[in-house]
């Protein structure tokens, strides 16, 4: 009973630093108090999730998803390749995820040009006083 | 799939992972990134995701560097966490 428990967490090591490497996304974006800080644990986040994706995709004793002699006759096994549906979606995620990037930062810089500073209590601060 | 070789630099991502978010200069936290993004695109090479990993390593670990360092330039290094 506990050897199976300790398989069955040993087996899916990609998912637990997936999760892991979750977390830290999180944690970044609500305690950080900096905003590039944040930025950064957004990132994060975003790279845990492709890493989720692509582990779902990968299989055993199988090779990279393009048709090795394609001009050849005879049936393809799909069996031997690894499925690139959630490799496709992750291309999407990756580019949208340099989009998100570039507005959160153009973003800061203008917060900074306002209030001379990136931390989040300063700028509250200095919201309070006017 | 490798799992010695896959393991290895999953360790590695988290580690450079948390450093990131942990250091107090924010040029050091971009430079870090590229390199968490690097071993990233290294981790879905070997995963066999060969089409993730080039883009990856183009636009996520380059371009997104460069917009890091050139918005930590634009404003200020310092960070107080």
């Amino acid at each position: 009973m506990m050897n199976d428990l300790i398989t069955m967490i040993a087996a899916k090591y990609n998912y637990w630093a997936f999760i892991v490497l979750m977390m830290i996304g999180l944690y970044a974006m609500i305690v950080k108090k900096n905003l590039v800080k944040k930025i950064i644990g957004m990132n994060i986040f975003q790279t845990s999730i492709i890493l989720f994706y692509i582990s779902v995709g990968a299989k055993e004793s199988a090779t990279i998803p393009i048709i090795a002699h394609g001009h050849q006759e005879g049936v393809i096994q799909a069996t031997a390749y690894i499925n690139p549906l959630p490799h496709v979606l992750m291309l999407t995620a990756i580019v949208v995820s340099v989009a998100t990037l570039g507005v959160a930062l153009a973003l800061a810089i203008r917060v900074y040009n306002q209030y001379r500073t990136l931390e989040e209590d300063d700028i509250q601060s200095q919201i309070n006083q006017i | 799939m490798v799992w010695q070789l896959d393991i290895i630099i999953l360790t590695l991502v988290i580690i450079s992972g948390i450093a990131a978010i942990t250091i107090k200069d924010l040029l050091g936290a971009s430079v870090l990134f590229g390199a968490y993004s690097f071993l990233m695109c290294l981790l879905w090479a070997i995963m066999g995701a060969v089409d993730v990993a080039f883009t990856e390593a183009s636009v996520g670990a380059g371009v997104s560097t460069v917009l890091f360092v050139a918005a930590v330039f634009q404003t200020t290094r310092r960070s107080k966490d």
